[in-house]
């Protein structure tokens, strides 16, 4: 049986891995969707669009679920705490997530195109939103939410507001995280249509990766001199138990950039970040598609890892009681928990990977307005 | 909010959202079996008809499938959002089944809905068939794991209140996963959702019988409905009967209420058939019963309501003891006889939570305050027995029209029964019915407890103010409202359609 302390750096990656496999593969079908209105001008080309994600979005979004589902498994006092903070902003995903499903499910089904252009806004109110929320969800983790744990039972209270939520880093967060979906959705676009589509795709794909690289930048100089970090202060104990009223913790500008210090190889993040985007560009310019959506998927990867790598040890910052910060070593599961889930996504989650994998090959392939086949 | 406080507005939206999402899960459950016998009967005969069977149905499929993803997110985000304490609580047992459900069986079904539906001409018709079964299956899967957590709640075995990190942990991966309060739930709600899916099919055929069209694929439909509808009934019933087998050993307040027995009866038992509750009373003003029934049943004497709140009285003194020693020990961790006597008592702890319906500080509970929280977590009698009356009286009939239906198809007496294609066209909703009917008693049999015997249902709630859940509950009951209207008028359009017209584009 592994340490406590190995198992809860596994969960930490794989919470991590979760949240990156959401971005690369949800980023697919958030960003056609997020596009919509702006490359598909007549009802062909949206319906060539919808298609290029139709037989897939279905399996992206579980990563999504699978995230939720793993954070509540492995990490509860941070689900609870995070969910039940930032109550209205997940309800507004959840909006999104709901409107997704009946969006494909139901706009072919009446010849109007009242009716259509209906289900083709809320097309993109599904992929706006969470792509949107998500990046101003972290944002606010990096400074920190306002909660409070009592420290005899471990209740949570909240104190902000949903507007709270709308300040201008976590605002900045969530321009990162939607330029960095449609620059994963315009070039998946761009490698599952052809023509008009997809020229106007590679285009987008282009600004949306600059504009990325500037709001990243822009990002780490606030972090670096506006956003207040945090430090562990008394003994860090590894493998004690999931208490995280045991420690303290101190709260200073420039704090976030010492991970950059004492473990000098995260400088891997950005690297991946600028190198993914470039590669991205020159793949896209040669019009070697799959390497370019790999370039993407790579800046993606850099992006969430970057958020992650600077906040290690901590998961869940407090910034209205400091103490009660959560961290990697005090909001975990039970030892066995933790192992029995490792077991479990260890046999699955490759299994998962092939079939999907598969799927995709069965029907890969240029979607074109003629072949698009109808659920009958 | 209209009286109402946080913790009340977060059951009323849990339980809406919850019915909302149980409309469509059991209908596609109960589908995707249909759909996969129909496509193997297809491959082994290699009759069109079956083909555009599968086709015709999966159409419908589909748009339930996608409502019922739509409404299914929101449930796993509600344990975070308006039970954050539940979900610290007991989230490193309850999160587990919620995980594996996600990695063995949402994958499953929803990476291979997609090449259902779009891999008929990529695939053979072998590996076309092996994928409508994966779908099948993973929606089976998810049924499992989600029955788990449900059955965890009811049966919490497997698992300790940890002192240390103040939550319970799991002891015992293996007692939850074969949790029999999981396991014969599991059968009993996957069976029903078939009974639903086979009644749902023979109404939909004979209403086509009743146009005189699609005359050959209504007949093939109704048969297959029918032999699956018959198995699936008697399957309830055996798992029915294991389940409350089961309830009566772990939820004697339950299994009172359900029989409305309000003094403990010696073995065997007798069976209240039909009976008038009074619960403040605590009789029954008129009753109908079966003497020894319910104890050749259950095979043991069955307690009544007073006893049962006697058994209330003395947990919570019990408890008392365990959140005394509690606060004993966190104020001094090496108090070890503190740990002890908490240890001896630990079972109970959840009862004395129950006081702090109406107190701040338990340890000063007066004798009447413990007989008043006692008394008040009583399950209400009336709505319990006659739901699960009405459950078990819909299961009886189904068997008789299932029967009915599947004799008059050999003997070819039912193409020409128009009565009978109306009685099948007029019960589709029936099965909804029996299946809110069971939920109802399985949940708010439970009550007060959300774990029993565990955690409080109004302890498990987040700090939120009433105005923040109001307005969820508002924007969910407006948007799954009109989402459902949506959808039955799109069922309709599609249903008259009919499957002659279905079949138009590459296939």
């Amino acid at each position: 049986m592994l340490d406590y302390e190995i198992l809860r750096i596994i969960w930490w990656l794989l919470l991590g891995t979760l949240l990156i496999g959401y971005a690369i593969m949800d980023g697919f079908d958030l960003g056609v969707a997020t596009l919509l209105p702006f490359i598909a001008k007549t009802e062909e080309e949206k319906r060539v669009l919808i298609h290029t994600i139709e037989p897939y979005w279905e399996g992206n979004q579980i990563w999504l679920v699978l995230g939720g589902g793993a954070i509540f498994a492995a990490w509860p006092a941070v689900y609870a705490v995070s969910f039940s903070g930032m109550y209205l902003a997940l309800c507004l995903v959840l909006v999104a997530l709901i409107l997704r499903p009946v969006s494909f499910a139901f706009r072919n089904k009446y010849e109007s195109e009242t009716w259509k252009g209906f289900w083709s806004y809320t097309h993109f109110v599904s992929g706006f939103l969470p792509a949107l929320l998500t990046g101003v969800a972290v944002g606010n983790v990096i400074i920190g939410l306002p909660f409070k744990i009592d420290p005899l039972y471990l209740s949570i209270t909240y104190h902000g507001s949903f507007f709270d939520l709308l300040n201008p880093f976590a605002l900045l967060c969530g321009l990162v995280s939607l330029s960095m979906i449609v620059m994963q959705g315009s070039i998946y676009t761009a490698l599952k249509t052809e023509g008009v589509l997809a020229e106007r795709s590679k285009n987008i794909a282009k600004y949306a990766g600059l504009i990325l690289l500037v709001l990243y930048a822009i990002g780490a100089v606030f972090t670096a001199f506006f956003v207040k970090g945090y430090v562990i202060t008394s003994k860090i104990v590894t493998d004690g138990p999931s208490n995280p009223m045991y420690k303290t913790v101190e709260q200073g500008v420039g704090v976030w950039f010492h991970n950059f210090r004492d473990m000098p190889w995260i400088i891997l993040a950005p690297v991946l970040v600028i190198a993914g985007v470039l590669l991205m560009l020159k793949f896209s310019k040669a019009n070697r598609m799959p390497c370019a959506l790999v370039s993407s998927s790579m800046a993606i990867f850099g992006v969430v890892a970057t958020a992650g790598l600077i906040m290690f040890p901590f998961i869940l910052p407090s910034s209205y009681d400091l103490a009660s910060s959560l961290t990697v070593w005090d909001a975990s599961s039970s030892k066995l928990t933790l192992t029995i889930m490792l077991v479990v996504t260890v046999i699955f989650l490759p299994i998962v990977l092939l079939y999907t994998a598969w799927v995709f090959r069965v029907l890969r392939g240029k979607v074109k307005p003629d072949t698009i086949e109808e659920k009958y | 909010m209209f009286g109402l406080d946080n913790m009340d507005l977060s059951r009323i939206q849990f339980a809406y959202t919850v019915s909302v999402h149980f409309i469509f899960v059991p209908l596609t459950i109960g589908l995707s079996l249909l759909m996969a016998i129909m496509e193997t009967i297809y491959v082994k005969t290699g009759k069109e008809i079956y083909k555009q069977m599968v086709q015709f149905w999966a159409i419908l499929f589909a748009m339930n499938f996608a409502m019922g993803v739509a409404t299914g997110v929101p449930m796993e985000f509600q344990f975070g959002t308006n039970w954050s304490y539940y979900a610290h609580y007991v989230g490193d047992v309850f999160g587990s089944p919620l995980a594996i459900e996600g990695l063995m069986a949402f994958f499953l079904e929803a990476t291979f809905i997609g090449l259902f539906f779009f891999g008929w001409n990529k695939l053979s018709k072998v590996q076309h068939a092996t994928v409508t079964w994966l779908v099948f299956l993973g929606s089976n899967f998810s049924a499992i794991w989600i029955l788990i957590a449900n059955g965890w709640m009811q049966n919490p075995i497997g698992a300790y209140f940890n002192l240390d990190t103040m939550r319970m942990e799991m002891d015992d991966f293996w007692a939850v996963v074969l949790n029999p309060a999981a396991q014969y739930r599991f059968l009993h709600t996957l069976t029903a959702s078939y009974i639903l899916g086979s009644v749902f099919v023979i109404g939909v055929s004979s209403l086509y019988l009743l146009r005189g069209k699609n005359i050959e694929f209504a007949k093939r439909s109704i048969m297959v409905a029918a032999v699956v509808g018959i198995i699936s009934t008697i399957a309830t019933a055996i798992a029915g009967d294991m389940q409350g087998k089961l309830v009566h050993k772990t939820q004697h307040a339950k299994m009172a209420a359900v029989e409305a027995i309000w003094e403990t009866e010696e073995f065997p038992a007798g069976v209240t058939l039909f009976a008038l509750p009074s619960q403040s009373g605590e009789k029954n003003f008129f009753e109908v019963r079966i003497p020894k029934a319910l104890g050749m049943l259950v095979g043991d004497e069955v307690k009544g309501i007073k006893d049962v709140r006697k058994d209330y009285e003395s947990r919570i003194r019990s408890g008392l003891i365990a959140y005394d020693a509690l606060n004993k020990y966190k104020a001094d961790k090496t108090n070890e006889q503190a740990r002890a006597t908490f240890e001896a008592h630990v079972a109970d702890l959840g009862y004395a939570l129950l006081l702090f319906r109406n107190l701040t500080d338990i340890t000063q509970a007066t004798d009447q305050d413990i007989q008043m929280a006692a008394a008040s977590s009583m399950p209400k009698v009336a709505p319990l027995f006659f739901s699960f009356r009405l459950m078990v009286g819909l299961g009886v009939f189904f068997l008789v029209f299932f029967t009915t239906v599947y004799v008059m198809t050999i003997r070819n007496t039912y193409v020409k029964s128009k009565f009978m294609q109306y009685v099948a066209l007029w019960i589709i909703p029936l099965p909804w019915f029996a299946i809110f009917a069971g939920w109802f008693v399985a949940e708010y049999g439970r009550q007060p407890w959300v774990i029993q015997d565990i955690l409080p249902t109004f302890r498990a709630a987040s700090h939120l103010s009433s105005a923040t859940v109001f307005s969820s509950l508002l924007g969910f009951f407006i948007i799954y409202t009109c989402l459902v209207i949506v959808d039955a008028i799109l069922m309709v359009k599609q249903v008259k359609k009919g499957p002659e017209n279905t079949n138009n584009s590459a296939n």
